[in-house]
């Protein structure tokens, strides 16, 4: 009995004084002050030094894109550091291009703030905003992809472009014992500020896939932060060439959405590609777009039909329909988004019929 | 038990019972981190520190602290909160005063942490009922045996990686062979001193 006491006691006041001297060292060897952060050469933060420029920025609710929450892997976290920001960290360098080296970037999570810091990011991310949303409706598309509404709390709107992303965050759950942010494209048209839809698959293994699909029911709250994302509709008359698959349609129901309700004028083709009949979805809509828009057209195109799908549309990937339709690439521009080797194939095809590579706008996913 | 000079530790330690080839502590960040020789070279010089370090403080606890009020019993859990604690105030500190050095060494210490060699280290000399010098001896020479074999393997990384390794083996799976058949290469200095 009492060396059970004898030796609580000791471990206790051991980790005491640990405690006590590490706390010490926070207060004095990590005080570094208050410091300065410039933003952009116009915007000034005074904040406590000592932490790391994510979380920093995050308090000050300037929300740069990560996935990871701040521990150094997902490599999103990436921010120009003009001054002041100490030199790039081994635990950096893996997520680092050449070109990122470059342009001074950071990444902001293992960045320390020590003395005043000049950065630089995009004018977009001062747009970003954090939201305790609610889950409104759920709409199976297919067996493996559902169509989310959220609604945004009273009094809150949001302002994006149509292409651009919003982050969800996965809460634990479960058999899921890590927070993570996912990002997801927004369908719904900009118009649209009280809600947002977003159109989320099914991956198995995946987090936040699984936590959408499998938990996630109507009134249930999520916790929603945006717009990111440089993929948006661009402003001008050339002629628009779209391709999708799978949940990338997210972004392009969100362009063609925007296009309808403002009533532009341009002429549009919609290759939505996938690989069973079963796989397409909202094609309903796609043909009533098609008789309301200016110059639309929808053309699926799926890759594994057999006899008995009765099909009558286009069979092969989408860039093999795009081969087939697009006859120059004069005064065209695209619009892509889908899996890394769908983009691939696709980029190739549209810069072989001559649209330039910088109006090739795509989402890799 | 005969009384060892700490200088014949010292080398068993790095040849005849290093820690990664005789006892195979410290596996994790060996494998991990020992993928460039300049890398590695920083983690093991860092381990060095770090062991010289935590071997004092834990000896200083163990024999001035738990030994008095008999709670030998008590070594792991206070060895392990102790080196955690000394490699937070090491980074703390180096972070402010040394950063050179931090960028050098500094980002492998939250690795080292939670390497095993170093508790490996504390554990070893107090079973072995090392002398204070001793312990001092035997934790840089574990220090230097560890970097001995993370650079070495590093070296031989570097060589791998240009081969056509089958693929189920490629990374951790040929480093693993690779060190085992280091650690038969370590046997052969089994002849040059032996420690308990």
């Amino acid at each position: 009995m009492n060396s059970i006491l004898v030796s609580t006691v000791i471990f206790t006041m051991m980790s005491a004084i640990f405690a006590l001297l590490l706390t010490i060292a926070d207060r004095t060897v990590n005080n570094y002050g208050e410091v300065k952060i410039t933003i952009n050469d116009e915007k000034e933060l005074n904040v406590k030094g000592g932490s790391s420029l994510l979380s920093t920025l995050i308090e000050e609710k300037i929300f740069i894109p990560s996935a990871c929450g701040g521990k150094g892997t997902c490599g999103y976290c990436k921010v120009e550091v003009q001054d002041g920001g100490g030199p790039i960290l081994a635990t950096e360098l893996p997520f680092m291009s050449e070109e990122d080296l470059a342009n001074h970037k950071r990444l902001s999570c293992q960045c320390k703030l020590k003395q005043d810091i000049k950065i630089h990011i995009p004018e977009e991310l001062f747009n970003v905003r954090e939201y305790d949303a609610v889950v409104e409706n759920i709409i199976d598309l297919t067996e493996t992809i559902k169509l989310l509404r959220f609604r945004l709390p009273e009094g809150a709107e949001i302002s994006f472009k149509p292409g651009q992303y919003v982050q969800l965050k996965a809460p634990l759950y479960e058999g899921n014992d890590e927070e993570v942010y996912r990002a997801y494209s927004i369908a719904s048209s900009p118009s649209n500020k009280k809600f947002l839809e977003l159109v989320i698959g099914y991956v198995s293994q995946g987090i936040a896939t699984t936590y959408v699909h499998r938990h996630l029911e109507i009134g249930d709250p999520v916790y929603i932060n945006g717009p990111f994302g440089d993929f948006y509709y661009q402003d001008n008359d050339r002629e628009m060439v779209m391709a999708a698959t799978g949940t990338g349609v997210a972004p392009i129901l969100s362009l063609l959405n925007y296009m309808k309700e403002n009533d532009i004028k341009r002429k549009a083709r919609f290759y939505f590609g996938a690989k069973k009949p079963e796989d397409l979805f909202m094609l309903d809509y796609f043909k009533e777009l098609e008789e309301t828009m200016y110059d639309f057209k929808f053309i699926p195109s799926l890759s594994r039909v057999t006899e008995e799908d009765n099909w009558t549309g286009e069979v092969g990937r989408v860039d093999k329909a795009i081969n087939k339709f697009l006859e120059d690439g004069d005064n065209k521009e695209a619009y892509l988004c889908g899996n890394a080797p769908m983009i691939d194939s696709v980029v190739q095809v549209l810069t072989s019929k001559g649209i330039p590579e910088e109006l090739i706008y795509y989402d890799k996913f | 038990m005969i009384e060892l000079n700490p200088m014949i530790i010292f080398v068993a330690a790095i040849f005849t019972n290093n820690m990664i080839f005789s006892n195979f502590l410290g596996m994790c960040s060996y494998i991990a981190v020992s993928k460039e020789i300049s890398t590695s070279l920083g983690l093991g010089e860092a381990v060095t520190f770090v062991l010289a370090c935590t071997s004092v403080i834990n000896y200083l606890i163990y024999y001035y602290i738990l030994v008095p009020l008999n709670l030998e019993f008590l070594r792991f859990i206070i060895f392990i909160v102790s080196i955690a604690a000394f490699v937070q105030l090491l980074e703390m500190i180096l972070e402010r005063y040394l950063p050179n050095l931090y960028y050098a060494l500094g980002i492998f210490l939250p690795l080292i942490t939670v390497n095993c060699a170093i508790l490996g280290v504390s554990l070893f000399m107090i079973i072995r009922n090392y002398t204070f010098l001793q312990s001092f001896a035997f934790s840089i020479g574990a220090g230097v045996g560890w970097t001995l074999a993370i650079v070495a393997l590093a070296g031989i990384r570097q060589r791998i990686k240009l081969d056509s390794v089958p693929v189920g083996l490629r990374g951790p799976g040929i480093a693993l062979i690779t060190t085992g058949l280091m650690a038969l290469a370590f046997m052969g200095f089994s002849g040059i001193v032996q420690i308990q």
